[in-house]
């Protein structure tokens, strides 16, 4: 394969797609799928042969849309109208009525000027919704595999580092380093043999941002590994990913095929000396395995337990060799960063987080689904304009980002920009992409409640302040909920919450007492609203 | 390996690069008080108690596993560090079933050692009391579950040491306890030797040998450091100071 065969395959793919009169785009994440999606494609495919169209009208299914709670979303490639809430009768309408008659179905039309579009930006999520994620030749008529043909032919390793370096992007997982940083410290990393690791855990209850890129543009993933490959000089990637998702894994399995035919992953990659590799390892849905250490561990086939760092996994990871891992949605931004250039890259966001991030939207909210947008965008953006704001007759919150790991921000931060620094000021963090808003009705000791048990459940029992202190802060926070809490109660809360933070090995116990500490420091008021009546015989003694 | 020069406590003291801060500490006598570190074993950093302070990081750093670096500043013994290291105890006293008075190594476990030390009264927080299952059908010894504080020095003796990897880690968070082989009765396990390694490195009362009346079970637990050392200068007599 050469850059001329690649572009060769791009033009006949194109040409392919030309022969359809139109296309009709069913969404087949598995958002919209358990909304019945599969039922939508069949009743397409009925209604066109019916009409005698199933020649002239390409029927595809592509990844995410965005707007999951509208689900089964279709999109008609021809004028890129959106439609929401497609049954099986609304397939046949649109057949009968928008490709036979150029009207289109106004009971379940999207307005495309809504701002849940408008304000939205897409570099991760540009594929997903537009082409048929199990084709590689979709990609590669999209610019797929650019990057990776420009990186092997004109660019020395160093430079892609530079590159990345230079874009500002930070890893996405959660933690938000510098990922140009990390990759030149593996490839200053003492070591024949270098891994590339690509996190596909997401374990945040809720959080399904990965998934959506994996499931809707998987070859995505694979360019972004190989550069990194290349990058750091390793010619070997593993991609973890849970078990639970199981369309991710066939959709992967089947892109590293059409890959490997095509010579873009194997030996002399366009026809240079780099050799790569990719394999994929499922792990069994543990929250803790999204570590890395953890990870690295469970690829080696032991049981995943975080080990303390240093040594980072960068100079000593899987096998003890240096190991670069990043996570999915830091590996999609890769390819448009070396096609593009780092001075676009850095020109979005705010100049210390830069790029686009995704956000899975949920909770006491209009517009549920899946969101991408510029880095430092206000919140109120994101939840009014976007998110629609809360259901007809609540009032907002709090938004909680970070999941399990995060904090909460309240009504009166909801200007703040939505970017790494400005988070933390507000005891919150960017996390890997959960965004649950919160209405009047919530109970912000049960957020925490709810996210401690979690935690205490998914701990890996390793270390002391994780295994029992995260199963005492939960009780504490039930005895508090149950009011039958006393003011000492919330002083030890605190105090073991703070222990816990700072005492704990690895980041789960580390941030675990994350969503009890914001919540103290917003809603305070809350849990001593929920504390035991003071007893009243010390009173009566006073007054004696 | 090269000499490094660091400051612990305010003392200036030097060690070798490849030794972890809590061998230099000792070296130097300074006191940091540790549960799962065992000399002869590795270190897996989890008990959290030998937690220590270095200058200009925000994150405490487990003396157990970290190696030194040349200028390194560090404290052990503040005040933070001794209310966290108490908390700690505590935390493992309210996890399982530790009443020393009828246990067979009363006077004798480190747990209860640490809790002397820090002068521990009352647990603030409730007992969990697990109700973990004991396992008497070895023929020599026995685990009571209830008393484990989850070190895993019995899981790595058992690997590094005797080469048999009989004990394992089942579960997660509170529900984690060891188990023998794929979860079955000890006496049934194809792998153990019954060498009695495990029993020796066990802090506390959870694992013990058969015949034993509380407080009568004294554990030699520095055998490990002839075994390793013997092995590493290839002097081949740990078995003659096993048998003693
Ligand atoms: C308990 C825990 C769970 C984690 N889960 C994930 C995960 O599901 N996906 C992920 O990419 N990173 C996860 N991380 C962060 C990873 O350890 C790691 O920092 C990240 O994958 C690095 O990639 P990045 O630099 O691209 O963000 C988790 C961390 C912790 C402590
Ligand atoms: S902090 Fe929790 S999950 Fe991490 S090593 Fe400790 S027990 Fe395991
Ligand atoms: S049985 Fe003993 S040695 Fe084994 S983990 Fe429990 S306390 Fe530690
Ligand atoms: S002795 Fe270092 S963590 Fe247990």
């Amino acid at each position: 394969m050469t850059l001329e065969d690649l572009n060769e395959l791009a033009e006949k793919e194109l040409e392919r797609q030309k022969n359809f009169k139109n296309r009709l785009l069913y969404c087949s994440a598995a958002g919209c799928v358990s909304c019945g999606s599969n039922a939508t494609r069949d009743a397409f495919k009925k209604s066109l042969k019916e009409k005698g169209l199933d020649k002239e009208v390409e029927v595809l299914g592509t990844g995410c849309m965005g707007l999951c709670g509208e689900g089964p979303l279709v999109k008609v490639g021809s004028d890129d109208t959106l439609y929401q809430r497609v049954d099986e009768n609304a397939a046949a309408r649109i057949v009968d009525e928008h490709l036979l008659n150029a009207n289109k179905v106004a009971e379940n039309l999207i307005n495309p000027d809504d701002p849940f579009f408008a304000s939205q930006m897409k570099i991760v999520l540009e594929n997903c919704g537009k082409i048929n994620a199990e084709s590689i030749e979709e990609y590669i008529a999209a610019g797929g595999y650019q990057a990776l043909a420009k990186a092997l032919t004109e660019m020395s390793q160093d430079e892609v580092i530079d590159e990345v370096r230079k874009s500002g992007l930070r890893g996405r997982g959660g933690a938000g380093y510098p990922t140009g940083l990390k990759w030149g410290i593996v490839r200053k990393a003492k070591g024949d043999q270098k891994y590339v690791i690509c996190n596909a855990d997401e374990g945040d209850p809720g959080a399904f941002m990965d998934r959506s890129v994996l499931e809707g543009d998987p070859h995505r993933i694979l360019e972004g590994m190989a550069l990194a490959g290349y990058a750091v000089g390793a010619s070997q990637g593993y991609i973890y990913v849970r078990a639970e998702y199981p369309m991710a894994i066939e959709r992967l399995k089947l892109a590293i095929k059409h890959a490997e035919r095509l010579g873009l992953l194997g030996n002399r990659i366009f026809e240079s000396q780099f050799n790569f590799r990719i394999d994929l390892r499922i792990g069994a849905g543990a929250f803790v395995c999204g570590e890395e250490t953890a990870l690295i561990r469970s690829i080696e086939g032991r049981r995943g337990r975080p080990r303390p760092r240093p040594p980072y996994p960068s100079e000593k990871g899987l096998f003890g060799a240096p190991t670069l891992l990043n996570n999915v949605e830091t590996y999609a931004n890769i390819a448009p960063i070396i096609n593009r250039g780092s001075a676009w890259f850095a020109s979005i966001g705010t100049p210390k987080s830069t790029g686009t991030k995704v956000f899975a939207l949920a909770g006491k909210i209009k517009n549920t689904g899946l969101i991408e947008v510029p880095m430092g965008i206000p919140l109120r953006k994101i939840i009014f304009d976007i998110g629609g704001g809360t259901p007809e007759g609540t009032e907002f919150k709090a938004a909680q980002t970070g999941g399990p790991s995060g904090g909460c921000i309240p009504n009166d931060h909801l200007d703040i920009p939505v970017d790494y620094e400005s988070l933390a000021t507000v005891g919150s963090i960017m996390g890997s992409g959960g965004m649950i808003v919160m209405d009047s009705e919530s109970r912000m000791v049960d957020v925490a409640k709810y996210f401690m048990e979690f935690c205490a459940d998914e701990s890996c029992g390793k270390c002391v302040p994780c295994r029992v202190g995260t199963k005492h802060i939960y009780l504490l926070l039930d005895k508090i909920s149950n009011g039958k809490a006393t003011q000492d109660d919330i002083a030890l809360l605190e105090e073991l919450c703070v222990m816990v933070k700072e005492t704990s090995l690895c980041g789960l116990g580390q941030s675990a007492p994350n969503p009890v500490l914001s919540t103290l420091r917003f809603f305070r008021h809350e849990y001593e609203e929920l504390l035991k009546p003071a007893l009243h015989f010390e009173q009566s003694e006073k007054s004696r | 390996m090269a000499i490094l020069t660091l400051t612990i406590n305010g003392e200036h003291v030097s060690g070798k690069d490849d030794e972890s801060l809590l061998d230099i500490a000792r070296q130097h006598d300074v006191h940091i008080p540790t549960l799962c570190h065992l000399d002869g074993l590795s270190d897996v950093g989890a008990c959290r108690l030998c937690l220590v302070e270095v200058e200009g990081q925000s994150k405490l750093f487990p003396a157990c596993t970290t190696k030194p670096q040349e200028g390194m500043v560090i404290r052990t013994d503040t005040e933070r560090l001794k209310k966290y290291r108490r908390t700690i105890i505590e935390l493992l006293a309210s996890e399982g079933n530790h009443q020393c008075a009828v246990c067979v190594v009363n006077n004798h476990c480190e747990l209860q050692n640490l809790a002397y030390d820090v002068d521990l009264q009352y647990v603030r927080f409730p007992y969990l009391y697990p109700k973990k299952e004991l396992d008497a059908t070895h023929e020599d010894f026995v685990i009571d579950r209830n008393r484990c504080v989850l070190c895993t020095r019995c899981v790595r003796v058992c690997h590094e040491v005797e080469g048999a990897h009989t004990w394992d880690i089942a579960g997660r968070g509170i529900d984690c306890t060891i188990i023998a082989d794929m979860n079955q009765p000890w006496g049934t396990s194809a792998s153990c030797t019954s060498c009695g390694k495990c029993v020796r490195v066990c802090p506390t009362g959870a694992l013990f040998e058969k015949g034993q009346t509380v407080a009568e079970m004294e554990k030699q637990r520095d055998f490990l450091k002839y075994i390793v050392h013997a092995r590493q200068k290839r002097e081949w007599v740990a078995e003659q100071i096993e048998e003693e």
